[in-house]
């Protein structure tokens, strides 16, 4: 419906051969553009949740109860590189779960906390290497082999850790959620911050262009000598190290560990980064988008809950909007195509 | 002879067939206990309903689809079924069964029209789908489980009684629903279609098979058979939980259908052996327990085997391709 032109030649304006395009004009090249459909659509959400609760326009409530989002949020962030370069990754939750598993049942062991969260770290490593491996030695579409890690993943998590909960961490671990640098709750200011280095590393590096050369057309990328293997690689190990902080996040901010940590988080990441404009088939995409769809989902999410709605009819909002806003984006790209 | 044997080497349901074979040995070798009828009634009652839905997801599969939301529809139905054996225990079951199938092919339905109006892939869509009709079974429900007093004992006997041979019910259901797909895929033009349309989506058209009906096809019995196997549900375990039911059903079915040989990158999968792999899984599930191993390792064997499953997968495919290049130079 949205892409009648698909399959037929498109009609291309007759351009005389000393004559530019005339150039779209700056208000639609800056509307068009999914971004700013988050933004809008961020400050209605703040608008509406703030009618709903007087309570919600305090800025202190929104950053604290930003601390649960922001994990997955982190992720997000790494996510989209991977969805832009053409490839997904549905098993970072999994993978947040059994590195915050090996983090604990180390601890839980004797070994230093410092040593345990390293291993954790490097079994996050591990983890996003094998997607990797997976996906670029053996060709198998991203899509579905990490349907198969997930399970993996979590699996191992439930065999390491039983269906107790671990916990006993020293108290200078837990509640980084309660701890603040200039106001701010320290994993935000972590969300901040890698927001920053990654919008960086995509927009303005050699590399980050790459990877949306990579996502737009991996055969030409290949013949312009961009190595696609390694970066693609890169991309799923950081995803892993990216999951591992975020499972020890969740850890100090729950002070305890459960194989069940982020069950079902995949769909909020994906939505983040949907959400944020990212074309889901590859080579489009913005760390900014993700950044600002991250905060519409804190809001709605947070919204929701000083309106006293369910969690569980907020699955139901959650799915919507995923469905909504791929099929948003997949038009807009559809109309700027060519 | 000789190509018989060839043949049935070379038929990927063999190899499943073989690995049945080879762990029911090793595992009765080592428990005897799991060579006794009662292990055969425990696995046959454990894969029914995964064997059911297997079938749907079969079929979107060998479309090149996937659908990740059978879980939460199996809920949904079953939810809604049980509310109405609850509320209204006039009703007949079969009543109560019609329309655990119908809502499964509306919310089906629903997922193909996602997919081919908006040309979204499969995978994110029913991700989505999987989210929202959670959601729904929260909502109907009002997050409340429906206890086993309300679940007709007629409907639970089936899962219990059985018709023939001491086989329950609830597998001869579940046969049914494989020989009639069986009949569907590979006797009917339609059938056929699908497979045509998976092993090339960009010739299915050209040859006049019409993409958006087969498409729609595929993901309406996904949703229906994930319904059938809602309504079973409520017999086999009883009860209904809107937290509990179907909950990572979708993986499960997923591993189970891939290592039953379905490709997933379309137009590749038997009936026979999806059956297998079903069995296969189920067959591990009873395993585990019998010999002293935790439960916990079910997730990290299924998720395993569909990797390995990919993999052998991948391998096959190379090795036809490079199969058919060769007889292509040779004449």
């Amino acid at each position: 419906m949205t892409d009648t032109t698909q399959g037929k030649p498109v009609q291309q304006p007759v351009l005389s051969s000393h004559e530019a395009a005339a150039a779209r004009p700056l208000w639609q090249v800056v509307l068009i553009r999914p971004e700013v459909m988050t933004l809008v659509l961020l400050f209605v959400a703040f608008g509406v949740a703030t009618r709903l609760s007087p309570f919600f326009a305090d800025t202190t409530f929104i950053l604290e109860s930003a601390t649960f989002y922001v994990e997955y949020a982190l992720i997000a962030l790494v996510l989209t590189l991977i969805i832009v370069s053409g490839e997904i990754d549905l098993s970072p939750a999994a993978m947040m779960a059994f590195s915050a598993c090996v983090f604990a049942a180390l601890f839980k062991a004797g070994v230093p906390i410092g040593v345990a969260m390293g291993a954790s770290v490097v079994t996050g490593a591990l983890m996003g290497a094998f997607n990797g491996m997976l996906v670029l030695w053996f060709q198998l579409p991203s899509i579905i082999v990490t349907i198969g890690t997930l399970t993996l993943y979590r699996g191992l998590a439930q065999v390491l850790a039983g269906d107790r909960s671990i916990s006993g961490f020293p108290s200078w671990f837990i509640g980084i959620d309660w701890k603040y640098w200039f106001g701010i709750p320290i994993p935000v200011v972590i969300f901040v911050v890698a927001a920053i280095v990654l919008g960086v590393f995509l927009g303005l590096t050699v590399t980050g262009r790459q990877i949306y050369q990579i996502g737009t057309s991996p055969e030409a990328a290949r013949h312009a000598g961009i190595r696609v293997r390694r970066i693609k690689m890169g991309l799923f190990v950081l995803l892993g190290v990216t999951s591992s902080v975020a499972g020890m996040l969740t850890a100090s901010r729950l002070a305890s560990v459960r194989y069940d940590m982020a069950t079902g988080g995949e769909l909020q990441m994906v939505l983040m980064v949907m959400l944020g404009g990212t074309y889901i088939f590859g080579g489009r995409g913005s760390i900014a988008g993700t950044f600002l769809a991250a905060w519409l989902l804190i809001v709605i999410a947070t919204g929701m809950n000083v309106a006293n709605i369910p969690i569980t009819s907020q699955l139901i909002v959650m799915g919507l909007l995923l469905i909504v806003s791929i099929v948003a984006t997949n038009a807009i790209y559809a109309r700027t195509q060519r | 002879m000789n190509d018989i044997v060839q043949t049935l080497i070379h038929r990927r349901e063999a190899g499943i067939f073989v690995m049945i074979l080879l762990i029911t040995a090793v595992v009765g070798a080592v428990e005897p206990r799991f060579l006794t009828v009662e292990t055969a009634r425990i696995v046959a009652l454990a894969i029914p309903l995964i064997l059911i839905a297997a079938m749907g997801q079969m079929m979107v599969l060998v479309a090149r689809h996937v659908d990740l939301s059978i879980g939460s529809i199996m809920a949904f139905s079953s939810i809604v079924a049980g509310m109405m054996f609850r509320d209204l225990p006039d009703l007949p079951i079969m009543a109560g069964v019609v329309v655990a199938i119908a809502l499964g092919t509306g919310l089906g339905l629903l997922n193909g029209l996602l997919v081919v109006i908006f040309r979204l892939p499969s995978i994110i869509v029913t991700l989505g789908t999987l989210s929202l009709y959670r959601g729904l079974v929260f909502l109907v429900s009002d997050a409340r489980q429906v206890d086993p007093q309300f679940i007709p004992r007629s409907l639970i006997s089936l899962s219990q009684t059985s018709p023939i041979f001491g086989i329950p019910w609830l597998v001869i259901i579940a046969l049914a629903v494989a020989v009639a797909t069986y009949v569907f895929l590979d006797h009917s033009r339609l059938g056929r279609q699908i497979y045509a349309l998976g092993s090339n989506p960009v010739a299915a058209p050209l040859r006049g098979i019409k993409v958006v009906r087969v498409t729609l096809l595929v993901f309406a019995l996904s949703g229906a058979l994930s319904g059938l196997a809602g309504v079973l549900y409520a017999s086999r375990f009883g009860y209904v939980n809107p937290g509990i039911t179907g909950v990572g059903f979708e993986f499960t079915v997923i591993a189970a259908v891939v290592v039953g040989g379905v490709s997933i990158n379309g137009g590749v999968g038997t009936v026979l052996g999806t059956i297998l792999g079903v069995l296969l899984l189920g067959l591990v599930s009873v395993a585990l327990p019998i010999l002293g191993v935790s439960a916990f390792w079910q997730d990290v064997f299924n998720g395993a085997v569909i990797v390995l499953a990919l993999l052998i997968d991948r391998t096959v495919r190379e090795r036809s391709t490079r199969a058919l290049a060769q007889a292509g130079g040779g004449g």
